[in-house]
This record gives C-alpha cells, structure tokens and sequence, in this order.
C-alpha cells in the first residue's frame, strides 16, 4: 500500500506572454507517492476545473522521458531534485508529506512564457534549422552501412544525439546559455562522415543563431551537465568550440541563407 | 547569402579572449612568484631590489609587462560585457535557484571573485608599482665583498642617489639601488594590507581553480588523457601553491621580519 501526502505548491501563473504573472498556492491533498509529478498536477488541475477557475497550464506529451516536452523548475532545480530524468519521470516519493513545492517555468529571455509554466522553446528550432541537418542526395536508397565508422565514434555521436532539446541546460545555466543543447547538435553531425560536408558552416550558423537568440554566454559552471535529463556531457561543449574556433579562425567560410 | 559575424562579436569569440588573457595571467603568476620568493633571502634585499631592477629596464621584458597591463584591462572589460549579456538572458529571476546541487559557488561567482582581485590589482600596483616608477621608495647602497660574500649596505639619502649603479672596486662590489625591499617591509607592516593582501589570495585561489580548467574547455581543450592532469594543475598549483606563496610575503613581514 503506497504512502498518501498532502503538500503545499506554490505555482507560476501568468495569463501570456508580456503579462505579469503571480505566485498561486494551491493544495495537493491526498497524493500517492507513485503518482509522477505531472499526475500529481493533473490531480490539481481537476480540483481546479471542478471550482470553475482556469486549470494550471503546463507543457507534457509523451510522459516516457523521451520526448523533451515537459519542464518546470521545481524547488529551484529544472525537472525536479533528481539527476538524470525528466519530471514526467520525476515520482512524488521524490518529496515528503506536508512539503512546500515551488513550481516555476524556464527562465530565459530566449524562452517567453506563453502561459503559467509553459514557454515559447522555439528558438531552439529555429538554431536547429540554421544549422543542424544533413544534404543528401536523391536517387536510389543506400545501402545501410555502407560507410564504415568506428565503434567509438558511431557511440559519441549516438550519445550527442541523445539530446531531447529539453531546455534543462538552459534553465540550470545562471547566464540561460544554450551552449550544451547546440554542442549536443553540432556534435552528433561533426562526428559522423554523414555530417561533414556543413561541418564548417554549421558550427558558425548555428552559433550566431543561438546568439541572435539572446541565450547567455557559458562560463562552464557545469550546472547544464548535471541536470540534463539524458546525460549530455560537457565534453561536447569543448567539441562545439573546438568546432567554431577552427570554423572561424582556420576555415572561414559564407554560410547558406 | 549571409555572411557568419566577426568572430570578436559572437559569444564564443569573446570568451576565446577571456580564456587566452586570463591564461597569459597566469603564466604571469609563476614567474611573479619565483622572483619574489627573493623577498625570503636573508641579504637585506640585495638580490631583489637587483631583480626589480632588471624587471623593469629590459626591454623584452617591459614589452610583456603592456602586454600583462593590457591583458588585465581586456580581461575585466569582457567580464563586464558577458555579465551584461548574462544578466538580460534571464530578464526574470527565480523565486528559488538551487545552484549549489548543481555547480561549485566558485564557478557561478567568478564576478564577485574577480571584483575584488582587480581591487586588490590596484591596491598592489599602487603600493610598489607607482612608488617604484615614481621615486616614492627609498634608496641603499650595498658593498658585497666578493672573495667572502659577505653583503653590508647602508641607506642613502635622495641626495646621495642618482641612478642605479654598480660599480667594482678592489674586491668590493658596491650597488646603489632604489630599496623596493624596505618598501614591502614597510607597506607589510599596516595590518589593514595584510589582511587585504590575504584576501585576495583566497579570492585568486577560488578564481583559478574554476578558471584555470575552464580556460582549457573554452578554447576546446577538453580531452580525457590530459584533463586529469590539467584539473590537477588549476587545483592544487593555480588554487593552493601559488596563492600561498603570495600570502605568505605580507605574514612574513608582518609577524617574522
């Protein structure tokens, strides 16, 4: 028989974008400790439409941890007090009955709340669309494994793209720097023969993009490494700059519209 | 088509000058160090107040001692326009930001850090640095008898000084000098420099633990043989051996001397 809690959040409520938004306390009564924490909020959010009031708005889709969809800064740390999971994947045996849970959005100026705890991530999209895709040719389909690559290199790049462009690194990083997202997208493609006819112009394009975005410049704090939900390493942001100096400095180059 | 903006304009472009500067002060830091460490040569100040000397008249030396000048003000000036940038890419704090479960207090503090070393950059440079280049110290003259070596010195009045000046006579090497020694046992008896002096050692070890590897990352550096090796270093010889060697002249002076 699990365990039942009762406990206290105070949660982000702003009607849209460019409003004033206010912290809202609401109680959460009678949860089960193996409910997720987006259970948990579904739970509230009944309570609240049974009252009438406008339920809590906030981003989820796949709740398998796979997805990047749900956020939310609880208790001062982006997908909860866990390393390592999602807060779709985040269980409220995590917290303890009668405990206070501040629940806030990402906050960065490159990510606009659209309402409550949901923000505007599309800036991400809009890095990704600079940058981070591959040319390749029409006609017949290749044959798979045609191009031999390295074990350990095919397993860097399978690691790298991992990223579920969640915006944890973004929410951790006191400077809101997007850094790891883009050396996770940059890193997947430099890495692989499949990547390398953009390698150059990529890097520059997708770093200006970020940039243009108003995201933060990284002092390599390593706040991004340890909350990201799929383990990202930091490494690939010595690889993103590594990729960018050398752009730059050695093999500058027009970038495509 | 666009063209890719100038790299000293993107976010990776200026942090590439923070990590190359803030490198070259380090490097400083060794031989700074290595050449006071004559302050502890019991010989009145001979061989320092020789190797201040030659610190500043040559001239290779005098090109690398604008380049450091010129360094530290860069350094500084594009801390100032990241922190900028920093701070308008999350325009809406958090109610709550659990950093410390994230990343070390030195590494998101690296500001406040530095602030106080280019407070304590000044004080310095105003203690010995403007005294020296502008006849605010006093004057010696020693008389080395070069068969026993045995060193005796006098002081000078400003009367009796005209420049600095060796001369051997008989066996005796008499050396008219500028006393830069007597001015740091002077300035190293107010209590109030010795504990800013202290200080700001604490404040360069927390700065160069953080900042030395970060330097590495920054330029891309970050590769699993030599890491260890290159934490190592920021560690124990940037963040422990260097700042006490220098804390260790002003409580030299003050409780020994």
């Amino acid at each position: 028989m699990s365990g039942q809690m009762n406990l206290t959040l105070k949660v982000w409520r702003q009607k849209k974008e460019n409003q004033k938004g206010q912290f809202v306390t609401y109680k959460a009564n009678n949860i089960s400790d193996d409910m997720s924490f987006l259970e948990m909020l579904d739970v509230v959010n009944e309570e609240i439409t049974r009252k009438g009031e406008d339920p809590i708005y906030f981003d989820h889709d796949c709740r398998e941890g796979i997805c990047g969809m749900c956020s939310l800064v609880i208790n001062g740390r982006p997908h909860g007090p866990k390393y390592g999971t999602t807060t779709c994947q985040l269980h409220m045996r995590s917290f303890h009955d009668g405990q206070t849970i501040v629940i806030e959005p990402w906050r960065a100026a490159a990510f606009p709340v659209l309402k409550d705890l949901a923000v505007d991530r599309t800036a991400f999209d809009r890095i990704q669309q600079a940058g981070g895709y591959v040319n390749v040719n029409t006609g017949g389909v290749p044959d798979a494994n045609t191009i031999p690559i390295p074990k350990r290199i095919a397993d860097e790049a399978f690691e790298s793209a991992t990223c579920i462009g969640c915006g944890a690194c973004v929410a951790a990083c006191k400077n809101a720097s997007a850094m790891l997202f883009v050396s996770a997208k940059v890193s997947q493609f430099a890495l692989l023969p499949q990547g390398q006819t953009e390698r150059y112009e990529r890097a520059q394009a997708m770093v200006d993009q970020m940039d243009a975005e108003g995201f933060g410049n990284c002092t390599n704090t390593g706040a991004c490494e340890a909350e990201c939900p799929v383990g990202i390493k930091l490494t690939n942001i010595a690889r993103l700059n590594r990729e960018y100096f050398t752009a730059k400095l050695f093999r500058q180059e027009d970038i495509h519209n | 088509m666009s063209k890719s903006k100038p790299i000293l304009t993107s976010s990776l472009g200026r942090k590439l000058v923070m990590s190359l500067t803030g490198l070259f002060l380090c490097s400083f830091l060794v031989i700074h160090l290595i050449g006071n460490f004559q302050l502890f040569a019991n010989d009145e100040g001979y061989a320092f107040n020789n190797y201040a000397y030659f610190m500043t008249h040559f001239a290779p030396i005098k090109v690398v001692s604008y380049l450091l000048y010129a360094s530290i003000v860069i350094h500084a000036v594009y801390a100032l326009i990241l922190t900028i940038q920093n701070k308008k890419a999350r325009p809406v704090q958090y109610n709550q930001y659990d950093g410390k479960s994230n990343s070390a207090w030195n590494s998101r503090n690296m500001g406040i850090l530095g602030t106080v070393l280019l407070v304590f950059i000044a004080t310095h440079m105003q203690n010995f640095w403007w005294k020296y280049h502008n006849d605010q110290v006093p004057y010696i003259e020693y008389t080395k008898d070069l068969n026993t070596g045995t060193i005796t010195s006098r002081e000078l009045s400003a009367s009796e000084f005209t420049d600095y000046l060796v001369t051997t006579d008989n066996g005796q090497e008499v050396t008219k000098a500028r006393d830069l020694y007597k001015q740091v046992d002077f300035t190293f008896q107010n209590v109030g420099l010795v504990i800013l002096y202290v200080v700001a050692m604490f404040a360069l070890a927390f700065h160069l633990i953080h900042g030395f590897q970060s330097a590495f990352q920054t330029v891309g550096f970050n590769h699993r043989r030599y890491i260890g090796i290159i934490r190592f270093i920021g560690v124990w010889v940037f963040g422990v051996l260097i700042p006490i060697g220098f804390a260790a002249m002003p409580l030299y002076f003050y409780f020994i001397k």
